[in-house]
């Protein structure tokens, strides 16, 4: 094998192994529960129909966006667990500005995806400043900042809530002229790709590209990677910090707005949760690669699409891909670290047999 | 290695909460298609019913409970298969408006869709499959084929709130409340208007477990529990919970505290555990079982009602129950109250 296609197949591997250990794994919490096996799999790998595909694309733009704000902290090697209180006050925010309609038609779209980029931004910033000033860790502030974002957005979404006759509290709904059309792919179905899977898009070319070709990301990735090294070159690793935590919130608080301007039109207690901590899982997966993620997060979105009716067509739990993704997410951290020893390990015998070889050309002279 | 470790740490954190959600409940809709009991008739209605549930599913020993006893019932009766969906913590409006279309395009009419987190997705499948009849339980959403299964849980919690004040001694009683939604506020405010209607100056503590989109406030009895012994520390001898699942360690913080507690939604003093038993002073019941049964009935029947159909003191379709007699002393005063509130003399709030 080539150098070459050595580092494809070892790259393309890691994923692959832990797709298949979880997909052992899960079997055998399905065999153990004594549901079918055979049945369950068929379902989840079956073939999507043009409705669970337009969801599956929905759901996976919405992942992409939170698993890249997780990226941008991990490239900095910043745990940014708020990723999920973040994108939640910055889509009540926006949901709100949006809902009050200040300005006309996508004047007002823009008001309000403006304003949930600087509430997610200032929310993640509050942990950045607790880092440089206290030296608290992102981690735990973070997870802190997510109750408390739970318990200020339900106080401040009873104040703003409207009647709408029902059980459900919400904000104002966006005014018609300010949604975003979705995108038909399939006529035969009612539902529609999100006119914001292009923002998804641009936010994941943004990120490889300021990462990869500027000198800002360079900084922070080095930053990442060793901060000593970063201080002797002339970075200041705080204010990297505090500038990394603020993408990250940013790009976070861009996380519900596909929901917010192409379904649900309002901010509510039924609003989706927890997308935050599945794009810690999904980043895990995609190794903080644009392409990489969009790939985890197209996965995540196809398992809880097809999972859904697997109540109705087999009887069994939904809940079981719940495991499966978790399990994923630890099969995958394993599997990368099991290829990146056998790497080093490779390369470490092919320096060995480069030294070996002239040493035995000159025993051959001698 | 220290990187791996932090990684290894985190994809730890992640693994659990992705699959916390999993463990927490089991699976056992195995039995989901069979009908329940033994006398029922044979299956000979092609009518198929689809009931999709809220988080929690069945097995909540509460809300979605009842609403597939109902099903049961009429399934024994009417002799119809059935099949049951249900919702997980936190997901998209999409997966529920997936849900429901699932059930039509698998053939299920009826749909009966169980909890308000489906307002709007009812409301938008049932506009596309205008042949399909629909009903949804605690949501007003409108359309021509949509039944709306409406409680007025303030009027139950009304008579409990005033059996609480008739028999407390301390002049203090509490209420736990699951999540603070609207729902739950109904609960609230009948409670208080109750045991103020009886005594004025009654001191009513309020708490609740949880805020939105945290629903952990109807499964959690240690956060049940908590909330009602410090009720109990601060005065308190009668405690009512309008908490689903979390309902079972407020009855221990009674039992322990030697008060009495007031059960929810079905006759507690009945299903919950036997050692709590004998402190359930009574329970708010809310008939979601029969409203789900007239629902079924009138759809094998041919004649459905769509719109709110209201199930109120009037039609017990809410009540108090009186297992274990501990209110026979005040009976008298609790009926006199509830024909009060059936002929309208008195209005009870719907928002503390």
């Amino acid at each position: 094998m080539s150098p070459r296609t050595t580092r494809v197949v070892l790259a393309v591997g890691a994923p692959v192994l832990a797709l298949v250990m979880a997909f052992v794994i899960t079997s055998l919490v399905l065999l153990a529960a004594g549901d079918s096996v055979a049945d369950v799999w068929a379902q989840i790998l079956s073939v999507p129909g043009h409705r669970a595909i337009v969801n599956i694309i929905n759901a996976a733009t919405v992942y992409y966006l939170s698993a890249i704000a997780v990226a941008i902290g991990f490239r900095m090697n910043l745990f940014n667990i708020g990723v999920d209180g973040q994108y939640r006050v910055a889509s009540f925010a926006a949901a709100v500005v949006a809902g009050e309609g200040w300005l006309p038609g996508y004047l007002n779209t823009l008001l309000a995806v403006v304003a949930a980029v600087l509430v997610g931004a200032m929310w993640a910033g509050i942990a950045g400043l607790l880092r440089v000033t206290r030296g608290v860790s992102e981690v735990i502030s973070t997870i802190m900042l997510n109750a408390i974002a739970t318990a200020l957005v339900a106080y401040l979404l009873r104040k703003v809530a409207v009647d709408d006759g029902g059980n459900n509290t919400a904000t104002k709904q966006v005014p018609e002229g300010s949604r975003v059309p979705g995108i038909q792919i399939f006529d035969d179905v009612t539902v529609k790709v999100y006119g914001f899977v292009f923002l998804a898009a641009l936010v994941g070319f943004v990120y490889w590209f300021v990462l990869s070709k500027t000198r800002f990301g360079f900084d922070l990735r080095a930053t990442g990677r060793s901060e000593t090294a970063a201080v002797a070159s002339g970075i200041s690793v705080k204010k990297m910090i505090v500038v990394s935590m603020l993408l990250s919130g940013g790009a976070a608080g861009l996380v519900g707005l596909p929901l917010l301007f192409g379904n649900d039109y309002s901010y509510g207690s039924t609003f989706q949760s927890g997308l935050g901590f599945a794009g810690i899982a999904i980043a895990l997966l995609g190794r903080n690669h644009p392409i990489g993620i969009a790939l985890g997060a197209l996965l995540f979105a196809f398992l809880d699409e097809q999972s859904n009716s697997l109540q109705i067509v087999v009887g069994v739990s939904p809940d079981i891909v719940k495991i499966t993704q978790g399990v994923i997410v630890l099969t995958v951290v394993i599997a990368y670290e099991v290829v990146r020893r056998y790497r080093v390990r490779l390369e470490q015998r092919q320096v060995a047999a480069a030294l070996d070889e002239p040493a035995t050309i000159e025993e051959a002279k001698a | 290695m220290r990187r791996l470790t932090k990684t290894a740490a985190v994809a730890g954190v992640v693994a659990l909460v992705l699959a916390g959600a999993a463990c927490s409940k089991k699976s056992d809709d195995s039995a989901s298609t069979e009908t329940g009991g033994e006398n029922c008739v044979e299956k000979t209605d092609d009518m198929k019913v689809g009931m999709a549930f809220d988080v929690g599913g069945e097995g909540d020993q509460s809300f979605n409970d009842s609403a597939a006893k109902g099903m049961k019932q009429a399934a024994c009766e009417f002799g119809f298969d059935f099949q049951t969906a249900e919702a997980q913590d936190g997901e998209a409006e999409s997966a529920r408006e997936g849900r429901l279309q699932e059930l039509v395009d698998a053939g299920y009419n009826p749909v009966v869709a169980v909890g308000f987190a489906y307002s709007a997705s009812v409301g938008k499948v049932a506009a596309e499959n205008p042949d399909v009849s629909f009903a949804i339980v605690d949501d007003a959403v409108e359309g021509d084929n949509i039944t709306n299964l409406l409680f007025a849980e303030e009027q139950g919690s009304f008579l409990v709130g005033a059996a609480a004040a008739l028999k407390s001694e301390t002049g203090n009683v509490g209420f736990v409340g699951g999540v603070e939604t609207e729902l739950i506020q109904k609960f609230e405010a009948g409670f208080i208007a109750g045991a103020k209607a009886v005594k004025s100056d009654i001191k009513v503590q309020t708490r609740y477990l949880t805020q939105p989109p945290d629903f952990s406030g109807f499964g959690d009895p240690a956060k049940g529990k908590t909330a009602a012994e410090g009720m109990f520390d601060a005065g308190a001898d009668i405690v009512y919970h309008a908490a689903g699942g979390s309902g079972g360690g407020v009855f221990e913080a009674a039992k322990a505290a030697d008060g009495w507690a007031i059960g929810v939604d079905s006759d507690q003093a009945l299903t919950a555990d036997d050692s709590v038993k004998d402190i359930i002073l009574t329970s708010m019941v809310k008939n979601i079982d029969v409203a789900v049964h007239e629902f079924l009935k009138s759809v094998h029947d041919g004649a459905v009602k769509t719109g709110a159909q209201v199930y109120d003191l009037e039609s017990n379709g809410v009540g108090y129950s009186t297992t274990g007699d501990h209110l026979k002393d005040v009976a008298d005063q609790l009926e006199d109250y509830k024909k009060q509130i059936v002929d309208g003399t008195i209005e009870v709030p719907t928002k503390p």
